[in-house]
């Protein structure tokens, strides 16, 4: 008795929104109930819903640490600023739980591009980028791009001494651009050294702005990966082989069967998080600097310095070329050459499960490369002997995307089967 | 099969992260003798309050701690606090101001002596540790004190009726081989220069490097209960860089074990559901 | 995907565990976020208890101190104006004050006070925040012949007696809130904290 009358309650509900929302239902199966996947994602393809759970959190945390947040460079005290004296004395000690709320944001953000880089090399080991994926690619280049610069912004924030002098050196690379140089680096700060004004649209930028292209550009990013559909483990292209309602053989529904494999996921990394978040928030100086502890003095630079780890990569390139312009160029052409994946990979399959010796080799010198240079330039960079190698290795990364087209197409590549075996 | 994956992953990212820390940075105080004090070592940090508002307070601020804090996570009644650690009339609820003007800092000592609210992070525990040990007399200094962890420091040794005086002993350096390469103009001659340098593990300070440090007139403590002395001032100092410490290392455990339940409950939604893919 | 040989049962009490397990977490997460909104040690530090010096108010004057950004009325009442509150009963609203939301334990009584002498009270008006004026003396006013002192708001018309009682017929529902205090000795009134041993 009861439960008919809530059925026909329930049922009467969805009549009324779906005579409202006639769009809704359809939406839903397209992306969630009869979104075919492959059902083969292996470990990798955790990644990408983690990302966006990691951007969630980022939202919420970032929305109530605004609250509490002052953007502002004028003196709290002498030699303190009202914005550092915001987060360390009112957020991490005033406010109740504002120290949790703070971490969560810290760890976030180095979680962050800790699943996007993994993300990205799952894309490369499985040929996620080439046709039909070029444009989810692209889509997922800008996001990383657009998360560099979220990501420094917000470092900018607490203006402690690596927030300072980071974005000093940082913007200073604009002044290698010959001509406009000197006067666009005076524009981007609105001074003549990052100043109030500097904090202040860094601020806007990094809680407004940025964040919606972020948004943005991840539902495009979404929309165009379920357009062509996922790709898989395998590079196999599992819409070859339908059934006669036109589900494809090896796919199975997003949900509920990746929706609960991701909530294992999502469990297990927020597992992770919580033990950074609770017992090492700093990671020794990998995720909160110990120079971000000291107030911004203007006179005074920290002896070490350089960008957090997820930007050192691409500094260890800066640092390791003699030229000053020539240097600012490497660096940004080193993202730069990313977005060209899809159609420097001309291998005939996607996956590296089917591809010979030389790709193997070819993309584990890239990532070792990639790995080692970020560790050079997290280091203090005064090795003469560690320069040569960064410059081997910048060697190394850049002949990796250079010579993409020709070892692809020439490399061995073993046949690849029309249908999925069992899942990993 | 997964289930041994996300293992392999959550291995490999503990590998990662316990093997990249102890490599970060310079100034966490690699090499030095660690403090070895505990945060949540309530008493010691206690102590350790006490030895800040005698003998640093008069100078260092701090500027981020409220009296009122204080008193709660060490346990002490406003009363207690008020008398015995409040020497400037402030409130109970303000931050800890020095009871010396910046200006006159300035004169006394070349630059005003800093803020001590996160000098436990930024320097590290270790570091402070290490630093109120090494004082020794110099008299080219203007204060006729020196530092061996930190050299020129503008700072006195406050702590040296406890301590009493210590002095250094230093030896010149040593003339060495090296191997180079470039002209004799440059100082290589046949891809050989002679360098002067301090034997492997000595501190170099002012062109001389450091032996040792020995207490010439002993001071109203003994080197033991000197080094507990600094260890209490020590653990204040890493208290107050971070009083969240002691509330997120009480929580954590819990929400690390609440999580890990709810992902062995997902892990089994997941298999349960993943019986209908073959 | 054969579903043949489903056991749903489990199935739907895997979920629902989940279900709980994990909406328990989230809500037990919320609460930080909620609490952050809560006055923080700034706020509390600014809002800490505050100290009158009394020994110079004469009889029949009003002091207006300042508590958490509140005027706090300090009144010392006459005999005359304390002899009068009992006479008013017919005519408030709550004259035994037992709404209790509106004083502390040790402040209710006829005078709504610890002494008959001396009157703490929060001088805003319960009715829609303004704070009323002090008509002190015992004579006829505009608003009521038969005044015996007390409060009378501008914006709305309000009366409260000398012990901020509020009188029939007028907007405000309350009485007028007393704030917690002592007096720390003779000269000395505290406002925010209690008297020693006082629920």
């Amino acid at each position: 008795m009861a439960t008919s009358r809530i059925q026909r309650a329930v049922s009467g509900l969805q009549e009324w929104f779906n005579y409202r929302a006639a769009a809704f239902g359809p939406m839903y199966r397209k992306h969630m109930s009869e979104y075919w996947a492959p059902k083969n994602f292996n470990l990798w393809y955790y990644f990408g819903s983690l990302a966006l759970l990691v951007l969630v959190n980022q939202i919420v945390t970032g929305i109530f640490l605004t609250m509490h947040f002052k953007p502002s460079a004028a003196d709290f005290a002498p030699g303190i600023s009202q914005a550092f004296a915001s987060v360390e004395l009112t957020i991490m000690r005033d406010v109740e739980w504002g120290w949790l709320i703070r971490y969560m944001h810290s760890t976030g953000a180095s979680a962050f591009f800790i699943v996007v880089y993994l993300h990205m090399f799952r894309g490369l080991l499985y040929g996620s980028a080439q046709k039909p994926r070029e444009l989810v690619w692209l889509l997922g280049m800008l996001i990383y791009l657009v998360l560099m610069a979220e990501a420094f912004m917000g470092y900018v924030l607490p203006w402690g001494q690596m927030s300072f002098w980071g974005a000093k050196v940082i913007i200073s690379l604009f002044g290698a651009i010959p001509m406009v140089g000197d006067s666009l680096v005076e524009w981007i700060m609105g001074d003549y050294l990052p100043a109030d004004a500097t904090l202040n649209r860094f601020f806007a930028l990094h809680v407004v702005a940025l964040p919606l292209v972020l948004l943005l550009l991840v539902v495009l990013h979404l929309a165009a990966l379920h357009e062509v559909g996922s790709n898989n483990p395998e590079g196999i292209d599992i819409k070859k082989k339908k059934d006669a309602n036109g589900k494809p053989l090896d796919g199975i529904a997003f949900h509920p069967y990746y929706t609960v494999k991701d909530l294992f996921g999502v469990g297990f990394f927020l597992t992770i998080c919580a033990f950074v978040i609770f017992f090492e928030p700093t990671v020794n100086g990998w995720f909160l600097e110990h120079d971000n502890f000291i107030a911004a003095d203007r006179l005074v630079t920290p002896a070490h310095i350089k960008p957090v780890w997820y930007y050192t990569p691409y500094y260890a390139m800066l640092r390791v070329v003699p030229d000053k312009l020539f240097g600012v160029l490497t660096m940004f052409a080193a993202i730069a050459i990313l977005f060209l994946v899809p159609w420097l990979d001309r291998s005939p399959v996607k996956s590296y499960r089917y591809r010979g010796w030389i790709s193997k080799v070819a993309l584990a010198l890239f990532a070792f490369s990639f790995i080692w240079l970020g560790k050079i330039g997290a280091g203090p960079g005064t090795d003469p002997v560690e320069t040569i190698v960064g410059r081997v290795l910048t060697f190394i990364y850049f002949a990796f995307f250079i010579t993409m087209p020709l070892w692809t197409k020439s490399d061995s590549t073993k046949p690849v089967p029309e249908r999925v075996p069992a899942h990993d | 099969m997964i289930k041994n994956a996300m293992t392999k992953l959550g291995l490999s990212l503990a590998v990662a992260l316990t093997s990249i820390a102890p490599a970060a940075l310079a100034n966490s105080g690699g090499g030095m003798p660690p403090a070895n004090t505990r945060p949540d070592n309530i008493a010691q940090v206690q102590r350790g309050a006490k030895l800040f508002f005698n003998y640093c307070v008069g100078c260092h601020s701090l500027q981020f701690v409220r009296y009122s804090r204080l008193a709660d996570d060490l346990g002490l009644s406003e009363d207690q606090v008020m008398q015995n650690l409040n020497f400037t009339g402030a409130k109970f609820g303000d931050t800890v101001v020095s009871s010396m003007p910046a200006a006159d800092a300035a004169v006394w000592f070349g630059k005003a002596p800093p803020d001590l609210s996160l000098e436990g992070r930024s320097k590290g525990p270790d570091w402070v540790y290490n630093y109120l040990k090494s004082f020794y007399v110099d008299h080219s200094r203007p204060l006729g004190w020196n530092n061996v962890v930190f050299p020129g420091a503008s700072m006195p040794n406050v702590l040296w009726e406890m301590q009493g005086s210590q002095h250094a002993t230093f030896e010149p350096k040593q003339k060495k081989q090296e191997k180079c390469s470039g002209t004799p103009a440059e100082g290589c001659n046949n891809g050989v220069r002679e360098v002067e340098v301090c034997a492997e593990g000595k501190t170099e300070i002012d062109g001389k490097c450091l032996v040792h440090l020995e207490v010439a007139a002993a001071g109203t403590q003994n080197a033991q209960q000197f080094d507990e002395t600094v260890r209490d001032l020590t653990a204040f100092l890493q208290y107050a860089a971070e009083p969240a410490a002691l509330q997120r290392q009480k929580l954590g455990a819990w929400v690390v074990l609440y999580l890990a339940f709810f992902t062995f409950l997902a892990w089994l939604l997941k298999k349960e559901y993943w019986k209908d893919v073959h | 995907m054969a579903n043949e040989g489903v056991n749903h049962g489990r199935r739907r009490f895997l979920t629902a565990t989940t279900a709980v397990v994990g909406g328990a977490g989230a809500l037990a997460a919320a609460v930080p976020f909620i609490k952050t909104w809560l006055p923080s040690a700034k706020a509390k530090s600014a809002g800490a208890p505050v100290q009158q010096d009394i020994s110079k108010i004469e009889v029949g004057q009003m002091v207006i101190a300042e508590w958490r950004g509140q005027p706090i009325w300090i009144v010392r009442r006459s005999p005359e104006q304390v002899a009068a509150l009992a006479s008013l009963n017919s005519r408030l609203r709550d004259p035994e004050s037992k709404n209790t939301d509106q004083q502390p334990k040790y402040a209710q009584n006829l005078y709504r006070s610890i002494k008959e002498e001396w009157l703490v009270m929060i001088g805003v008006c319960t009715h829609l925040g303004c704070s009323p004026k002090f008509h002190g003396e015992i004579k006829p006013e505009p608003f009521d012949a038969e005044w015996k002192g007390g409060f009378f708001c501008p914006c709305h018309k309000s009366r409260f007696d000398m012990a901020g009682r509020v009188f029939q017929g007028v907007p405000a529902p309350t009485n007028l809130k007393v704030p917690d205090y002592h007096f720390a000795d003779d000269k000395t009134l505290v406002i925010g904290v209690k008297p020693e041993g006082a629920a």
